[in-house]
Order: C-alpha cells, then sequence, then structure tokens
C-alpha cells in the first residue's frame, strides 16, 4: 500500500493552517436571543421529563431560575434556515471545512467529539461561539487514509462574557491510500 | 406552571459497577425530525430519505448528532433526578440510527470521586445500541450533590470544575 499522492504534498497549505493554532477565529453570534419554548420543544422531542426545565420552582429553587437543556447549546448559535438577505448558510466548524478544503488534505471525518459545560445558559441570553485551532498532527496512516488528525474547540460564552460550554470536535483529513 | 415530587441521586448513593436503567425507543422518521428541528439542524439528511439516501448513502434519514446528546442527557437525569449536573460528555459514533431502529442507552458507573472543591462526580461509560450493533459510545461526568441539602448547581468559578 502507497500514498497516492507524494510525501510532500501534505506540507500544502500547513503553515496557513499553523498560524491558526490557538487563535481565536469565526466569532458567531448567536441571532436571537435564548427562549424558553426551545427549551420544552427540545425536551418533548426525547421525552425529557426532568422537572428542572418543566417546573418553575424547582428550577429557581436549584439554579436561581429557568435553564437550558445543557445539551442544546449549540442551538443557540445555529443561523436561521433562511434570512432576508442572505443566500448561504454560515456552516458551524468552519475550521474544520477549511483545513479539509487544502489540497493535501480532501477528505475529512470528525472522528471524537466532546463537551464541557459551565454556567447554566438563561431565557434572553445571547450566546456567541469562537472556534480554536488547538492541534494539528504529524503525518498518520490510518485505515482510512494518510493525512493528520486535529482538535477544534468551540468556545461558547453568554452576553456577559461569561463562559457557558465548550464543544471539542476532533478530526481527521486525508487522503486515501491507493492499493499498491 | 407543572409542579412536581422528585427525587435526586446522592453521591453516596452511588458506586463503581452500578448499572443504568436502560432507555428503550423505538425511533420513528416523526422523532428524527422533530429531534434535528428542536436543535436547529436543517440539513436535509435529518429530515429528507431521498437526499440521505442518495447522497449519503445511509438506509433512511438519520439521528443527528445534538439529539442524540439530548437523549444521553434524559438518560443520566432520568437515572440521577434533577439535581445531577453534566460536566461533560465524551462520545465516537460509528454508525446511524434510522427510523425502524429500537434504540437502546445503557451504562454503568465507572468511578466516583470528590474534588478538592468538595464536589461529588460519578464518571459514567454508555453505550447506544440497535439489537447487537453498538453505535455510539459515551463517556460522562456527572456532578451528584454530596449531601441532601447539596447543589451541584449551586457552584460557579473555582468550584465548578467540569
Amino acid at each position: 500500500m502507497t500514498p497516492m499522492c507524494p510525501e510532500e504534498d501534505f506540507t500544502i497549505g500547513l503553515l496557513e493552517a499553523q498560524s491558526w493554532l490557538d487563535r481565536s477565529r469565526h466569532t458567531v453570534v448567536g441571532e436571537f436571543d435564548v427562549e424558553r419554548g426551545y427549551f420544552w420543544t427540545a425536551c418533548a422531542a426525547v421525552q425529557n421529563g426532568n422537572p428542572l426545565y418543566w417546573d418553575q420552582r424547582l428550577s429557581e429553587e436549584l439554579t436561581g431560575g429557568p435553564t437550558a437543556p445543557l445539551t442544546l447549546l449549540s442551538a443557540w448559535f445555529r443561523p436561521h434556515y433562511w434570512m432576508p438577505g442572505r443566500d448561504v448558510i454560515p456552516l458551524p466548524w468552519q475550521t474544520h471545512f477549511e483545513l479539509k478544503a487544502t489540497r493535501a488534505l480532501p477528505e475529512a471525518v470528525a472522528t471524537d467529539s466532546e463537551v464541557v459545560f459551565g454556567a447554566p445558559v438563561r431565557p434572553g441570553d445571547r450566546i456567541q461561539c469562537s472556534e480554536m485551532l488547538r492541534s494539528l498532527s504529524e503525518v498518520k496512516t490510518t485505515k482510512l487514509g494518510v493525512g493528520r488528525f486535529w482538535v477544534i474547540d468551540a468556545v461558547c460564552r453568554n452576553q456577559d462574557d461569561v463562559w457557558v460550554g465548550t464543544e471539542t470536535m476532533t478530526g481527521f483529513g486525508y487522503r486515501k491510500i491507493a492499493a499498491a | 406552571m407543572f409542579k412536581s415530587q422528585y427525587t435526586s441521586l446522592t453521591y453516596d448513593q452511588v458506586h463503581a459497577g452500578d448499572a443504568l436503567p436502560p432507555l428503550a425507543h423505538e425511533v420513528t422518521t416523526t422523532s428524527i425530525i422533530l429531534g434535528a428541528l428542536a436543535s436547529r439542524d436543517w440539513r436535509p439528511m435529518h429530515h429528507d430519505r431521498d437526499f440521505a439516501q442518495q447522497r449519503n448513502g445511509t438506509r433512511d434519514i438519520f439521528m443527528n448528532t445534538p439529539n442524540q446528546a439530548a437523549w444521553l442527557e434524559r438518560f443520566i437525569t432520568d437515572w440521577a433526578g434533577p439535581k445531577a449536573r453534566i460536566g461533560r460528555y465524551k462520545f465516537r459514533m460509528g454508525d446511524s440510527i434510522c427510523p425502524g431502529d429500537t434504540m437502546v442507552f445503557s451504562g454503568q458507573v465507572e468511578h466516583t470521586q470528590i474534588d478538592e472543591h468538595g464536589c461529588g462526580w460519578a464518571t459514567l461509560s454508555i453505550v447506544l445500541s440497535v439489537g447487537a450493533a453498538v453505535k455510539t459510545r459515551f463517556t460522562a461526568r456527572v456532578a451528584l450533590p454530596v449531601h441532601a441539602d447539596d447543589n451541584p448547581w449551586a457552584r460557579a468559578g473555582e468550584r465548578w470544575q467540569p
């Protein structure tokens, strides 16, 4: 088994990608305030009866007021499907797609994901999210092909700059291996 | 507004090796589309069967990632109660969940720990399966009250180390 392209191809776009390391990029600000109706829609979709999300008294007792289901975090900065004057919906994980778009790494998959939760998200909050490339590996060979692993954080904060959570995605960008 | 009686597990009630009660759900086209739209995921492979089959090569539309996470959250808090506060979860998806699947969440407590700030934690190992096939593997770290009057949701700043 040999790679379809010579080893030197894997350096294409590398310097530019390395310049993205540990720098905040592609900040997206939610297009609407966090709203409680979404809490119940999300809970209904999975039949989640957690009284923290349904019982006003309990939410005040435990968290100081209504709080969003934790796993709804990414919804708060997802763009609308359509807006007047906008032709293209921005994609999440733009750094992932930019890395994939370099000539050396035309294929890519997400291999692992992790989410860490900070302060609760409340009705009326406006959530913003910034991506940060955390690491870019040396050239690796897997059963998918030859390429590089990368780790990207999406760091989420509310309108008061309080950290509410971070999503971390590990991706593998590669070229397929051709049979010898 | 709905009012409830509830119980929450406390740290001393949870031990390594404890099994979480399994959660089974018959997945339908409706449940997949509901979950995608509730998480504001408009991508067509989660609501358009033709697109999913022709462009993604899957047998049908399939459950989106945030919706799997929402089911995971329900699975954990059905067991632990409303005082339980998920600190983090990690997952690796291996295959798609489609209409007609009976998905089953199952899991166990891997270990427990009280951190330097007195917060009680349980680390859970969880799998999402359809039949004998494991579709997604999760690990989750969940804060539990260390006694009846403790409340992990009251933790902030340095006292919250998820």
